[in-house]
């Protein structure tokens, strides 16, 4: 269809095609920072407004390791995953295990303030200024027929479906991602059958923020960092989440590239920085419409 | 309770002479005092009053600020009406904002994302319209004068702006004690309680958000004219709608005098400190700072430090209760 409406408009199918593309292979990142953001919120239906900052630490720690041990972030992704994940626990269990008793009101604010300081802090450390490292693949393409595809945008979503399969059989067979389902499930029953709830809320924070760390090092060879760009990634998370319902893992994964094809798809007809505006936009329209997310029954 | 009224009076008689005694510096620092606490107490009106979140405020300030300087820049018209018109087109904005979440049920977590959406919607297109400085923003000129709303030297801003605060504090005070605000406080309470003792709750919340809203973007016009420069991150971005909820939920949110308290304790942090740090090239710490303190706040103290302030004041105010 999209091929379609750019012939209508005079555009070249072809450019059509390959934003398409180009959208879809983002699209898979984005399902991956949102799928963190979903499990969270499935879990202690908690929203963490300090997603995106998380991420940002993320590329700047896997930046750092490539800028001074020459390490190519494909090769630290688990490092820094786990680096992020020792942040998410301690995250969870100094603040958010504190405030889920609370009313909604005040369960935003120590959130958005983790932003801010995670914000701040990248300030701090890496400055104000864009920085986007040279990495050995960034600059490669593959051409398949007419269309101009980014290697490290390909690989980029091939490690994001990766991961996310692998999220998916640690949750369904591990004992840790038993307990974090049952924990989700019924609270009181997951307590009740002898489960450290405490812990493994910890756990589901970490897992949820390794999993929007491993996203930002797929990212990091595609655009350039600068401390500001958490914010725009938290509510890209939302957009997804909300899109594919909250809590729902699957519905994370495709409201990714659902998203990822329409930002990339508006590109035809509006400047490249609209493209958030089209978000946004599907953003309230679907909380209007079907809140219960595309792939969601009946709220 | 004739003490509280003496203490208010001792308050007020000390900030009036205060420009006798302080540089302009330091006059800077109230100004922003002020400022921060009608802001927050604006917002309060919304959130601490129906406790339905707004995180994206500032849409309100930057509609106030672009239109007032548009208005002024292109027709001459004075900030005075300028800001009004901005107040009207803030407050059409937000009642459509509040139309859409509080007849389509869009509550608690929904809502803030709403908000924020709405601000960012907002900031991309402000960020493209030519008219508007577009992403670089618009440069005010400075023609001090009453008309222009601009003057030399702090000594009008500070008297202004106290008069803003002052103005809110009234009119919070006011809509308190009547009949919406107990309505909408019901609201906050239990909303669905609230609808089921006949409170038409959809209406109330459409008239608390249109007068955030309103009292919300007459402080985006002081502001144009204070730093002379607008650029839409800066006054429709998500940094600013967190600025500016830190200081009544720090003082205590839903009160009366929280936000004013909370702007009293965070501003001169934040003045003194940001200064300080980006003397030593150190950016960005002194928001660490407020951050770690938002979350202690919330942590250890969630209904605000004017609980504490309440605690100390209570045996000036009401000596003969503390005699046994």
């Amino acid at each position: 269809m999209a091929t379609a409406v750019g012939a209508v408009i005079g555009m070249d199918s072809n450019l059509a095609l390959q934003l398409i593309i180009q959208g879809l292979l983002l699209g898979g990142i984005y399902g991956l920072i949102a799928m963190g953001l979903s499990l969270i919120f499935g879990v202690m239906g908690v929203i963490n407004f300090a997603h995106g900052q998380m991420m940002v630490i993320a590329m700047y720690v896997s930046y750092w390791i490539f800028v001074l041990l020459g390490v190519d972030p494909y090769l630290s992704l688990v490092i820094v995953a786990a680096v992020i994940f020792v942040l998410g626990y301690l995250i969870q269990s100094a603040v958010v295990n504190r405030i889920l008793d609370y009313p909604e009101a005040m369960q935003v604010l120590p959130l958005v303030s983790m932003g801010l300081i995670l914000e701040n802090l990248a300030l701090l450390l890496w400055g104000p200024d864009h920085r986007s490292p040279q990495t050995a693949l960034s600059l490669e393409a593959l051409w398949i027929g007419p269309v101009m595809i980014d290697v490290s945008r390909l690989i980029a979503f091939v490690l994001a479906i990766f991961i996310t399969v692998l999220i998916f059989i640690f949750l369904k067979k591990t004992n840790i991602g038993k307990c974090i389902r049952a924990a989700s499930d019924n609270r009181t029953g997951a307590i009740l059958v002898g489960i450290n709830v405490n812990r493994i809320y910890n756990a589901s924070f970490a897992l949820g923020a390794a999993t929007t760390a491993a996203a930002g090092v797929l990212l990091l060879p595609i655009m350039p960092i600068s401390p500001y760009m958490g914010h725009d990634f938290t509510l890209i998370a939302f957009v997804v989440v909300i899109l594919g319902g909250m809590g729902n893992l699957i519905g994370a994964l495709v409201g990714g590239l659902i998203l990822g094809v329409a930002e990339s798809a508006s590109t035809l007809f509006l400047p490249a920085t609209l493209k958030h505006v089209v978000s946004f936009s599907i953003l309230i329209i679907i909380m209007l419409f079907r809140p219960q997310g595309i792939f969601g029954g009946k709220s | 309770m004739k003490r509280v009224y003496l203490l208010l009076v001792g308050v007020f008689a000390i900030l009036m002479a205060l420009p006798l005694f302080l540089d302009n510096y330091a006059l800077g620092i109230f100004v922003m005092i002020f400022f921060w606490a009608y802001v927050g107490q604006s917002w309060n009106v919304l959130t601490g009053y129906t406790g339905h979140i707004s995180l994206g405020h500032a849409l309100y300030i930057g509609i106030g600020a672009y239109a007032s300087t548009y208005l002024a820049q292109t027709f001459g018209l004075s900030p005075w009406f300028g800001m009004l018109i901005g107040a009207i087109i803030a407050v059409i904005i937000a009642l459509f904002l509040g139309f859409l979440g509080f007849r389509f049920g869009i509550r608690g977590v929904y809502f803030v994302i709403m908000t924020i959406a709405f601000a960012e919607i907002t900031r991309l297109i402000v960020s493209h319209v030519e008219a508007l400085g577009s992403f670089s923003g618009i440069f005010l000129d400075f023609n001090p004068s009453f008309w222009n709303f601009q003057f030399r030297g702090n000594i009008p801003y500070y008297y202004i702006s106290f008069g803003f605060m002052l103005a809110s504090l009234i009119a919070v005070r006011i809509i308190e004690v009547s009949k919406l605000g107990r309505f909408i406080i019901a609201i906050r309470e239990d909303e669905e309680a609230a609808q089921a003792l006949g409170v038409n709750t959809f209406k109330y919340n459409m008239i608390a958000i249109a007068i955030s809203a309103f009292m919300t973007s007459l402080a985006g016009a002081f502001y144009a004219n204070y730093i002379f420069y607008l650029h839409p991150n800066s006054l429709f971005g998500i940094a600013l709608s967190i600025e500016l909820i830190l200081r009544p939920i720090v003082g205590g949110l839903g009160t009366l005098f929280g936000p004013i308290i909370g702007s009293f304790i965070l501003t001169p942090l934040s003045e003194i400190s940001r200064a300080y740090f980006a003397k030593g090239g150190l950016e960005g710490l002194h928001l660490i700072l407020y951050g770690i303190l938002a979350i202690l706040v919330v942590l250890f103290m969630p209904k605000g430090i004017i609980v504490y302030v309440k605690r100390i004041l209570k045996p000036i105010l009401n000596p003969k209760r503390e005699k046994p």
